[in-house]
Formats: C-alpha cells, structure tokens, sequence
C-alpha cells in the first residue's frame, strides 16, 4: 500500500517535472531592458544576436523591454541578459557594470534600474 | 479504488496544459460597446480586437494574467484576469496634459532602411492627381515619366528610367498584373480610389517576382477589406464631358471576415476637337470596373487570405469626328478606331505565419487573367484574347537569426494567347506560353548600417529556354541620415510586338518583321542588364528638413526586339538587335520643407537612350534629354471637425525630343528634326469640410500646351502619310475637372 503510494507520488512529481523543464525551440521571452534611443536599440539588439541560440530580438523603446524567441536547447534567458548587460545596459535580470555603463554615448546615460 | 485514485493523480498534470479563453466585453461609461478595440496580453503581441458587440474572445496566455485594453481617444487599461468572463470599461481621456508633438505624413517615403530604392507613394499623394485610373496617378512623381502614346486612343504611357513600360514589371499586390495583352491599357482599367499605396522600385526587381523586370518594379496594394471603411464615394467631372463614378462598399462580417465591393464607371460623352483638325482630342467610350474582395485573417492561428473577382468592360472610339462605326467601319468613308476590352480575374493569396515563429511562413498566390481586346484603327485590325494563369508558392524562414532571412519558392505561368492582326498583311500568332521556375533570395541586415539582398531563380520557358536570373541589391547607411544603395540584376521578356506598340496602329505605317527563326514572332526574347547606384541624404538647411537624392541607372541590352520607326516613315520594322541598346538615366531630386505645412518637390533628369538601328546608332525618338520637375504643396492645420485647404501645383518642363524621320516624306508632311521644349502645368485644390466629406476642382495643361500637327496628314487618314502616333506633347488643351469624396466612417 505505502508503496504504491510512494510510487504514485514520485511518478506524478517526475511527470510533471519534464512537463515543465521539455526545452522549446523557439521560447518566447521577454524582460526588461534599460535604454534611451536607436543608438541603445541597436546596441541591445546586436549584443542579443551575437549570443548562439537567440532567433529573434527586438526592443521596444515604448515599454523598455526586449522580445526575444530563443532556441532553448542553445542558450538560456539569462545568457542573453548577461551579454546585455556586458554591452551596458541593465536588464531585470542582470546588471551592467559601471564601468561600462559610463563608456556610452551621451544620449544612452538611461535611468539605471534599481 | 486506490488503483482509481492513482490513474486520476497520473492525469493531474495534464490537465494544467488545457487551453482555457477569456471571454468579455469592452463598453464605455454609457455601457456602449466599442467595435475594433485592442485586447492583448500584457508584454505580448498576442491579442484581438472587439467585435460590434465590444466582444472579444481570447486563449489564456501561459505568460501573464494581465489584459491590455486600448481605443483611441479613452485611457488605456491594464487588467488582471481572475475568472473566465470579464467586463472593461473604458473611460474618456480629457485631460490631456502632454504636448502633443506632431509630424505631418510625407505624402511620399523615400526610405533610407529598405535595401531595394524604392519610394511609396501613400493616398494623400494619390489624391493630388487629378483622376483617374492608375495611368494618371503619377503625374505629380518626377521619378516617372508620363506621356501620350498616339492622339487618337488617349491612352498614356509611362517609362522609367528612359524606358517604356514594358520594361517594368508592374505587378498588383506582388502579381504581375500589366503584362501581355493589356500592356497598353492595363493601366487605365485599374481606378485610382482602389489603389491604397504604390510602391516604385528602381533598378531589376526581386527575383520573387519573376524574370521579366528590366528597369524597374510598380507595385500598387488595393485596399484591405479588414481595415476599409463602410462605405466611399467619388464622383467626378470635367470640361472635356468625362464623368467617372465610384462606390465602395465595405462588410466585416465578422472579426476574421471582411469584404469590400468596388464599383467603378466612367464614360465621356462629348466629342471634342478644340485644335480643329477633323480628329477627336479623345476617344468617347465608357468602361464599367467590378472587384469584390473578401479577406480572412486568423491572426491568432497565423492565416490570411485575400479573394478577388473582377470584371471589367471598356469601350472606346477614336478618329475623325464624323466617323460613326455602323456605316464607316473598314470603309474609306471616315478614318475611325474603335478599341473594346472585356477582363475578368479570379485571384487568391494566402499567407500562413507560424503562430510561435513570427518569422517563418509560407505563401500561395494563384491568378487567373483573361483579357479580350477586339479592335481597329481605321482599315487596321488586331484582337487579341490572352488568358493566363499564375502561381507563386513561397517559403520565408530565417538562418540562425532573423538578421539573415531568405525566402524561396517555386513559380508556374501558363499563357494563352489568341492573337490575329490584319495590316498590310493578315497573320495569326495565336500561341501557348509556358514556363516553370525556382527562386532563392537570401537577404542580410547587419541591424546598423549594412544590408544586402542577393537573389537567383532558374527558369525553363517554352519559347526562352532555361536560363538564370541573379538580382543583387545593397545598402549602406554611411552616416546619419544617409543611404548608398547599388542594385545590378538580368531580365529576360519575350516582347509583344503588336500588343506593346498599338499606337503604330493608327497610322498608314506598313509592318514587317525583318527575322524568322525566332520563337517570338521570329524574333528572339529581349535580354538586358540593369546597373544603378542610388544616394539619399536627409539634412536640414536653414532649419528647413531638406532631402536630396541623387540615382545614376544604366540599362544594356544583349539583345532587344527593335521597334524601327526611323527607316521609313511608311514602314514600321520589327527586329533583333545588331549592336547597341542602351539607356543611362541620371536624376538628382531636392525635396525640402519650406514651411510647415508647405513643401517643395525638384528634379532634374538627364536621359541618354541610344540604339542602334538599320540606318545607323541613333537617340531614341520621342524621348527629351533634359527634364525638369518642380511640384509645391500646401496644406492648411486640420482644425476640430476636419477642415482643411490642400493646394497642388506641378511644373513639367522638357527639353526638346528627336522626332521620328520624316526627311522623305513630301514638304509638307516633314516634322522637322526635333520637336521644341516645352513646359505642362497642372494644380489642384482641395478643401476638405469634415471626415466625411471633400471637394477638389484642378486644371491639366494650364498653360494650354498643344503640338503642332498632332495628326500627320489628317485631311487625308487613308493616304500614304497618314501618322498620328508621333506624338511629343499634349494633343488637348487644358482641361478642368470638379469632384467630391464622401465616405462614411
């Protein structure tokens, strides 16, 4: 009886589980990025196609968020931000360092988020 | 039972992935509904709009809970949604504390992001024209040329790049739509209210479009059900007695549902001849114009698709002004023409966008054309019944990154032709056209200031072989607000030789074609390379927005099937090219801002087109050297209800054109060796009372420009001199029109 609990409970765990973590090909993300003009737009979206696995990224200066669909099984979410974030621009995710934030054009100096 | 309850915890987690909707309805404070209101989830671009109803139904998004609700005029709001039936309420923005900044549309974009140089001409440039039908819509763009092929069927020509159209590719919502038999007046049969943008590409096409693009690509969209109005009308009239008629009608019968019915007539009733020379000025005739266009879009699922039905009727009679056809058809009684076409389209295109790959899709374009054209020009006959029928399958995806994108597809034609003429000899050239290709474009943007499109397709055509056609484009953004584009392509056409120069009809010109062992009326298919280099530099001088553009275009034949005019004025010769053809065409355009609201369009054009003809390399006839263009346009503020004044003026100067050789004729038949420069006026005003309702009245030929002795031996049309096609200016005087547009919203 208690086995077959036990077996139930970690089949349902485990079912669900890989349910959850079965890595899309073409996941939809989007989270926000810090940026003032086209100059920023340019910047975030070639420093978000140089990461391997990104197909499609687009930022939105209106919400100051980035659409991006990336192929999961080739790179994460928070590679993207951290390759972002290396270029100067704070993400939800991870944040750009000073120094490289003050290396930016003038019209780029954002609000730094946080 | 313990059995039982281990099956249904198995089946727990599967029932999470279900997709549940969101149903729900968007009102104002008044419990009213709004009809086309945005309903998206929130960070996403997965949303619809509401029905009449103000209700919309919408798949729960996996993302996030939260609804964005938006309609013009009244505060956007953010909701979340906790059950499955939800209630918005919108309410009415009033305060409106920003600064509203504003920028007046261009009524033309000369874009400095798109790879290929091409400018889009909006509605707000299609309405300065005066009227009418496509063939008259680009009379205020100094990038193409428009002229009057003969003085006796009224029909106008256009070239680009010192090139005439058969020479474009002119394709209607990406299908080739003016081709074959109705090169001569296709363009005439396609109303101009229809029209929702054109888009002008100079240099070889995309490959997409298939091989016979030489100088350059017009493509015009017609309006989309899914975004029209509910009804429009036009009506028009002017002092020459032409009345044109035109009604929309618009349905949504659902979210994913729409079409509109397009009526179009016009007739003109009265005989002109104001420069007294026994011929009309235009031909009579009337023409009645029918399209419905359904169109269903699924955005959520990916799917759009358009259907069209069109059928058209055009009757047209030309020639003396005592000519009347029952009693002095094919008699030497009267000189008269009669030209009458009948067009029936059945087309279909249908679009899929994966819902989870934006940039990946497919698309379905088939068409089936028939046009039947029955005609004469005095003793001169020629019919001629083409049906086609087309098909474009195509396939967009992206390598990697939506940075490299490429589309690729297979394309089918099918061409029947039933074509007799009766000249100074009688000849049946009824054929069958095939042909069966494959496409590939790879298109590149570096997302900065790089992109390039490199295309290739293969065909194999029944009368043109197989052969490969590679287009390339570039652009290259060197500096702020600046573009370089390059463009080099081959095109290949089988030429129409009596479908593309009936003018030559309407004269006592004997034909002949010199070769035989051709496919193409013995000729062989007309090969040309097009080059061209393209500069755009947007500045501000004086503070005034200020654009200039600067295009150098070169096309060479390989071969082409000359059309000779010059070696006798009694003959018209058809054939192969033995030497050089080309064309070089140079424009620099100034547009600038004068004032807000006031605008100023320049252009000067340099033409060189030789080729080389049996009496030696000549300049093509009938074609200036030097043009000049200047356009200014004024429109007043659009006050609360919609007021406004629009005013149009166009100046047109050209430089004077080589005339066709008339040295053997008798004294007093000559033309003399070239025709004068002369300049065209043209200006329209508009005033504009509400949303609904505008009134607009214009003058053609202000300046009441006519050319001498149009009409070479009028006094005797069935002598040896008789020409009426060498036509270099205005025949008529200046016109005056009168119309309103009255839509409802």
């Amino acid at each position: 009886m208690k086995k077959i609990m036990v077996l139930v409970l970690v089949s349902l765990f485990s079912l669900t589980a890989m349910a959850q973590e079965k890595k899309s090909k073409n996941k939809k993300v989007e989270f926000n990025v810090a940026g003032n003009c086209d100059m920023c737009k340019k910047r975030i979206e070639k420093a978000a196609y140089a990461v391997k696995g990104v197909k499609s990224a687009i930022w939105h200066i209106d919400h100051t968020d980035i659409h991006l669909i990336i192929d999961e099984t080739k790179c994460s979410k928070e590679d993207v931000a951290k390759a972002i974030a290396a270029a100067g621009h704070d993400t939800a995710l991870v944040k750009a360092e000073d120094v490289v934030y003050k290396k930016l054009h003038d019209c780029c100096f954002y609000e730094r988020l946080e | 039972m313990l059995r039982k309850i281990a099956f249904l915890l198995f089946l727990l987690p599967s029932f999470s992935f279900s997709q549940e909707t969101v149903k729900g309805i968007v009102v104002d404070e008044n419990n009213e509904p709004f009809l086309g209101a945005n309903v998206f989830w929130f960070g996403t671009s997965v949303g619809t709009t509401t029905d009449v109803n103000g209700a919309f139904s919408l798949a729960k998004s996996s993302e996030t809970t939260f609804l964005v609700v938006s309609y013009i005029g009244y505060a956007t709001q953010k909701v979340e949604v906790t059950s499955n039936e939800i209630k918005i309420v919108l309410k009415e923005v009033t305060n409106l504390q920003e600064v509203e900044v504003t920028k007046t549309k261009k009524s033309t974009e000369h874009s400095l992001f798109s790879v290929t140089n091409v400018q889009t001409m909006g509605q707000k440039e299609l309405l300065k024209a005066a009227c009418c039908n496509l063939s008259e819509s680009f009379s205020t763009n100094p990038s193409i040329d428009v002229n009057f092929s003969d003085a006796v069927t009224g029909n106008r020509q256009i070239k680009m790049l010192g090139l005439t159209s058969p020479y474009i590719l002119m394709t209607e919502e990406n299908i080739p739509a003016v081709r074959g038999a109705s090169q001569a007046y296709g363009l005439s049969f396609v109303p101009g209210t229809w029209v929702e943008s054109i888009q002008i590409t100079k240099g070889a096409g995309s490959v997409i479009n298939g091989y016979e693009s030489i100088s350059g690509q017009i493509n015009y969209e017609v309006l989309k059900p899914a975004i029209d109005i509910p009804f429009f009308l036009n009506a028009y009239g002017s002092t020459d007695s032409r009345y044109e008629l035109n009604a929309h009608f618009n349905q949504k019968y659902s979210d994913k549902l729409s079409s509109t019915l397009f009526i179009h007539g016009n007739t003109r009733i009265g005989k002109n001849d104001m420069n007294n020379d026994g011929f009309l000025d235009n031909p009579i005739g009337k023409q009645v114009n029918i399209l419905n266009r359904w169109q269903y879009t699924d955005a959520e699922k990916g799917w759009v698709s358009f259907l069209n039905l069109r059928y058209m009727n055009d009757e047209k009679q030309g020639g003396e002004v005592n000519f009347i056809p029952d009693l002095d058809k094919f008699t030497t009684n009267a000189w008269g023409s009669e030209v009458n076409t009948e067009k029936i389209e059945i087309s279909n295109k249908t679009g899929y966008v994966f819902p989870d790959m934006p940039y990946q899709s497919f698309g379905f374009q088939n068409s089936f054309q028939s046009h039947k054209q029955e005609s004469y020009f005095g003793l001169n006959q020629y019919n001629i019944h083409q049906k086609s029928y087309f098909s474009n399958l195509l396939f967009n995806s992206i390598i990697s990154n939506t940075k490299n994108k490429f589309t690729t597809g297979l394309n089918f034609n099918y061409d029947v032709y039933d074509e007799q003429v009766a000249l100074n000899f009688t000849k049946d050239f009824s054929r069958i056209d095939n042909s069966v290709g494959a496409f590939f474009e790879y298109t590149y943007d570096n997302l900065d200031n790089f992109s390039l499109v490199a295309g290739a397709r293969v065909d194999n055509h029944n009368r043109l072989g197989t052969f490969i056609t590679p287009r390339l484009h570039l652009r290259y953004n060197p500096w702020e607000n600046a573009v370089i584009r390059a463009s080099a392509g081959r095109g290949k056409r089988a030429a129409n030789i009596f479908a593309e120069n009936q003018q030559l009809f309407a004269s006592s010109r004997q034909f002949s074609i010199l070769n035989s062992d051709g496919k193409l009326y013995g000729l062989n298919p007309e090969i040309a390379w097009n080059y061209g280099l393209s500069f755009i530099q947007k500045f501000k001088f004086l503070g005034k927005e200020t654009e200039l553009i600067l295009d150098y275009y070169q096309t060479d034949f390989q071969n082409q099937a000359v059309v000779d005019i010059d070696f006798s004025p009694q003959e018209v010769l058809f054939y192969n090219l033995d030497g050089k053809s080309f064309a070089k065409s140079f424009q620099a355009e100034l547009n600038v801002e004068l004032m807000m609201h006031l605008n100023l369009k320049t252009a000067y054009k340099y033409y060189d087109v030789q080729t080389q003809f049996i009496t030696g390399q000549l300049e093509r006839a009938l074609q200036a050297k030097h043009r000049v263009f200047a356009n200014i346009a004024y429109e007043t503020h659009i006050k609360e209800k919609g007021q406004q004044w629009k005013f149009d003026f166009t100046y047109s100067w050209l430089g004077k054109q080589r005339l066709p050789d008339t040295s053997s004729n008798l004294p007093q038949y000559q033309l003399g060796e070239f025709a004068p420069s002369f300049a065209v006026m043209n200006a329209q005003i508009t005033r504009t009372f509400s949303s609904k309702f505008e009134v607009y009245i214009g003058g053609e030929n202000i300046g009441n420009y006519r050319q001498d002795n149009a009409i070479v031996q009028n006094e005797n049309p069935f002598g040896t001199y008789f020409d009426s096609s060498m036509i270099y200016g205005p025949v008529f005087g200046q016109m005056y029109y009168a119309g309103l547009r009255f839509n409802i919203k």
